[in-house]
C-alpha cells in the first residue's frame, strides 16, 4: 500500500473504490487527531473540532487497487451520548479509539463494539486503537487485556499515538487489506445491471441538475 | 449547559432538525435537546421492538416478520416531492450527501372501485381506463394549455387571470367533467378536500406542474423516498448542525421553559439545570399551554407480505382514493414502500392507510383503503391530533412547529420551516447554490 498513486500511470485510470469509515469511541480520546495524522500528517495540541466538514477523504493504493476512503468524524454528536444511527449507516470499515490512559474510555469503546455488531453492516471491518502511546507513563490500561478483548470479539487491534504519528498509517492499511472489495463490487455490479440509465435500481442522484435529466426537465405533459 | 445560546431547539422532528442546520449553518450557537433516546420525534422510523412497545404494549415481535434491525417503520407517511421545496433545501445544505434516495415506483388512482395508474403523460392519458375518449381530449388541451403558460406571457394565458379565476373557471372553460376533475385536484395537485374549487387557480396551477414536474424528473411518479425510512431525515440535518457547531443531547427531560418578567424566554430547564437562551425553537409536545388542537388524523400501519394488489406487483406505490368515491371530505391515502427501501425484511412490504378524521368512528373511514391491501399480516391503528401554535414567536421568543398533517409530501413541512425561519432570522430563507463548507473533501496527501 502507497499513498503517493498519483504519479502510477497504471492507476490514474482505475476507478477508486469508496469506503466508508466511522470513527467511534468517547470524547477527548484523540479521533479527530487520528485522521488529521491520516490526512494531513499532522497534528495540534488542543484540537477544536472542524466547522462544516462533513467528512475527509483519503485515497490510497492497495495492490492494484485504488481505494478511497471517506472518514466521517462524529461532529462531537458522542458527546452527550447522540450520536445517530446513520452515521455508522452502510460504514464498511469503523475505527473505535479509546485512552490508554483512561479505563473507562475502553468500557465506552466496548459498547460500540456491540452497538456496531448489532446495528452495523454485517462485513464492516473494524479496528480497535488505543491512543496516546506518547503518555505510556500514566498508562491505566494494559496491552494485553484490550489485545484479548480485540481477538475475541475479530477486531484489529493497535496501540497508537496521533501526536507522534505512532502506528496511525499502520492502522489505516491493515483495515483497508481486510476490506471485503470483491463483495462491495459485487454489490455495484447488481445495482448497476438493473439500470437501464434509469439509475442504479430506482436509486437517484438529486445533484444532478435537472436540466440534465432526461427531457431537459421539460414537462412533457 | 451552563452556556448561553442563541437558540436552544427542542425535540428533534424533521422540522425542528431542518431550523437547526439552518441556523447553525448561519452561524446562530445552538443546543439542541429531545426528550427521547432516539432522534426524529413523530418523524422516527421504528425498528419491530419499537414499534411493538409503541402499539402493542412491550409485546414480543413474532419471529416470522423476521429480524428486528431490518424495519424502520414510519410513522407518519411523506415522500419528497422530486422537484419540490423539500429536494431543494436538502441539496443546498448538502444533506444528500449522507442519505441515499430511490423512486417511488408508481402513482395510483382509485376510481369506481378500480386501481389505475395516473396518467401524466400524452400518451398514458390516451392509454388510461379512468377517462372516456372525448374527455380524454379536453384533457389534453389542458395539458397543452399547462406546458405552454408563462406567468409572464399573457398570450399563453387563454384569456385566463388564474389570480382572480377559480379552478372551477378553469375546469369549465376545458369542459372537464366531475371525475375528471377529481383526478386533477386530488391526484395531481393532492388536494385533500375540494375547497380549491372556489379559490383563484394560481395554487392549484401551482401544484399541478410541482407534480408534472416531479414525475418528469425521474419518470416512474413524482416521489422519491430515503433508504432506510423517513427516521434518516431528521438524522441528516441533525448531523449537519452538528457539523457548524451545534450541541446535541439526547435522552433529556425538559423541566420548564423560563421567562422573564416581559414574558420572553430566558432559557430551559433540563434535571434541574438552566440553560440560557436568546429563542426557543420547539414541536407542539413542549409547550402544550401554548397550541390549539386542529384536527385529527388517524394512520393505519400495515404489514403486508405481498404488493398491494392491482399496482402492477411494483415495490413502492402511492395510492390515492378521492373523497368524492367514497362520500367523504377527505381522500384516503395509502403510501407502501418495501425491502427495497431497506426498511422491512425481505419479501414483506409497508402500506400506511391514512386520512383525515371526520367522524366518531374513525377506523371505519380507513376502511376502503385498508379494503384494497389484500390479507394484512399486521396492523397497528393510531389516532394523532393536529396541532398549531396559538402565537407567531415574537413576543415571547417561544417559535412552534405545526405537526405533520395529512399530505402525502414534506411541501408544507417546508412551508413551516421557511415561515419559522423568516420570523427568526428577519430575513426569506434563500437556498439558491450551496452552503459554504469548511475546510473538508479531497484532502489529499497523495
Amino acid at each position: 500500500m502507497n499513498f503517493s498513486g498519483r504519479n502510477d500511470a497504471a492507476s490514474a485510470n482505475m476507478k477508486p473504490i469508496q469506503v466508508k469509515l466511522v470513527l467511534l469511541g468517547e470524547s477527548a480520546v484523540g479521533k479527530s487527531s487520528i485522521v488529521l495524522r491520516f490526512v494531513n500528517n499532522e497534528y495540534q495540541d488542543n484540537k477544536e473540532p472542524t466547522i462544516g466538514a462533513a467528512f475527509l477523504t483519503q485515497r490510497c493504493k492497495l495492490d492494484d487497487r485504488i481505494i478511497k476512503f471517506e472518514i466521517w468524524d462524529t461532529a462531537g454528536q458522542e458527546r452527550f451520548h447522540s450520536l445517530a444511527p446513520m452515521y455508522y449507516r452502510n460504514a464498511q470499515a469503523a475505527v473505535i479509539v479509546y485512552d490508554i490512559t483512561k479505563p473507562a474510555s475502553l468500557e465506552k469503546a466496548k459498547t460500540w463494539v456491540k452497538e456496531l455488531q448489532r446495528q452495523a453492516n454485517p462485513n464492516i471491518v473494524i479496528a480497535l486503537v488505543g491512543n496516546k502511546i506518547d503518555l505510556a507513563n500514566n498508562r491505566s490500561v494494559p496491552y494485553e487485556e484490550a489485545e484479548a478483548y480485540a481477538n475475541e470479539n475479530g477486531l484489529l487491534f493497535f496501540e497508537a499515538s496521533a501526536k507522534t504519528g505512532t502506528n496511525i498509517i499502520e492502522v489505516f492499511t491493515e483495515l483497508a487489506k481486510k476490506i471485503p472489495y470483491e463483495q462491495i463490487l459485487a454489490n455495484n455490479k447488481t445495482l448497476n445491471s438493473r439500470t437501464n440509465g434509469q439509475g442504479d435500481n430506482g436509486r437517484v442522484n438529486l445533484n444532478e441538475s435537472e436540466n440534465n435529466n432526461q427531457d431537459g426537465g421539460q414537462c412533457n405533459c | 449547559m451552563d452556556e448561553e445560546y442563541d437558540v436552544i431547539v427542542l425535540g428533534t422532528g424533521l422540522t425542528e432538525c431542518i431550523l437547526s442546520g439552518l441556523l447553525s449553518v448561519e452561524g446562530k450557537k445552538v443546543l439542541h435537546m429531545d426528550r427521547n433516546d432516539y432522534y426524529g420525534g413523530e418523524s422516527a422510523s421504528l425498528n419491530l421492538t419499537q414499534l411493538y412497545k409503541k402499539f402493542r404494549n412491550n409485546e414480543e415481535p413474532p419471529a416470522s416478520l423476521g429480524k428486528d434491525r431490518d424495519y424502520n417503520v414510519d410513522i407518519i407517511p411523506k415522500f419528497a416531492m422530486a422537484s419540490g421545496e423539500f429536494v431543494k433545501i436538502l441539496v443546498y445544505t448538502d444533506v444528500t450527501r449522507y442519505l441515499e434516495f430511490k423512486q417511488i415506483s408508481g402513482s395510483y388512482f382509485c376510481k369506481g372501485g378500480k386501481i389505475a395508474k395516473v396518467p401524466t403523460t400524452q400518451i398514458e392519458a390516451f392509454k388510461t381506463q379512468l377517462i372516456s375518449l372525448f374527455e380524454k381530449n379536453r384533457l389534453r388541451k389542458f395539458f397543452e394549455f399547462l406546458q405552454k403558460y408563462k406567468e409572464d406571457d399573457p398570450s399563453t394565458h387563454q384569456g385566463l387571470d388564474l389570480t382572480k379565476d377559480t379552478m372551477e373557471t378553469v375546469y369549465s372553460k376545458f369542459g372537464l367533467e366531475p371525475g375528471t376533475q377529481d383526478f386533477i385536484g386530488h391526484a395531481l395537485a393532492l388536494h385533500l378536500e375540494d375547497n380549491y374549487i372556489h379559490q383563484p387557480a394560481k395554487e392549484t396551477i401551482e401544484k399541478i406542474l410541482l407534480y408534472l414536474y416531479s414525475m418528469n424528473r425521474y419518470g416512474k411518479s413524482p416521489y422519491i423516498y430515503p433508504m432506510y425510512g423517513l427516521g434518516e431525515l431528521p438524522q441528516g440535518f441533525a448531523r449537519l448542525s452538528a457539523i457548524y457547531g451545534g450541541t446535541y443531547m439526547l435522552d433529556k427531560p425538559i423541566d420548564e421553559i423560563v421567562y422573564n418578567d416581559q414574558g420572553e424566554v430566558i432559557g430551559v430547564k433540563s434535571q434541574g439545570e438552566v440553560a440560557k437562551c436568546k429563542a426557543v425553537i420547539c414541536d407542539p409536545s413542549y409547550v402544550t399551554n401554548k397550541v390549539k388542537k386542529t384536527g385529527q388524523v388517524i394512520r393505519a400501519i400495515c404489514i403486508l407480505n405481498h404488493p398491494i394488489p392491482n399496482t402492477d406487483d411494483v415495490d413502492s406505490v402511492q395510492l390515492i382514493i378521492p373523497q368524492n368515491q367514497v362520500q367523504r371530505k377527505h381522500d384516503i391515502y395509502v403510501a407502501s414502500v418495501s425491502s427495497a427501501h431497506s426498511v422491512c425484511a425481505k419479501d414483506y412490504f409497508i402500506a400506511i392507510v391514512s386520512t383525515v378524521v371526520e367522524t366518531s368512528n374513525p377506523e371505519a373511514e380507513i376502511e376502503p383503503g385498508l379494503n384494497l391491501l389484500g390479507p394484512i399480516t399486521e396492523k397497528f391503528v393510531y389516532i394523532s391530533d393536529l396541532y398549531e401554535p396559538l402565537e407567531d414567536g415574537t413576543k415571547d421568543k417561544v417559535y412552534i412547529s405545526k405537526s405533520y398533517d395529512a399530505t402525502t409530501h414534506f411541501e408544507t413541512v417546508c412551508d413551516d420551516v421557511k415561515d419559522i425561519y423568516k420570523r427568526i432570522m428577519g430575513k426569506e430563507l434563500n437556498f439558491e447554490g450551496k452552503v459554504k463548507r469548511g475546510d473538508e473533501e479531497e484532502i489529499n496527501a497523495m
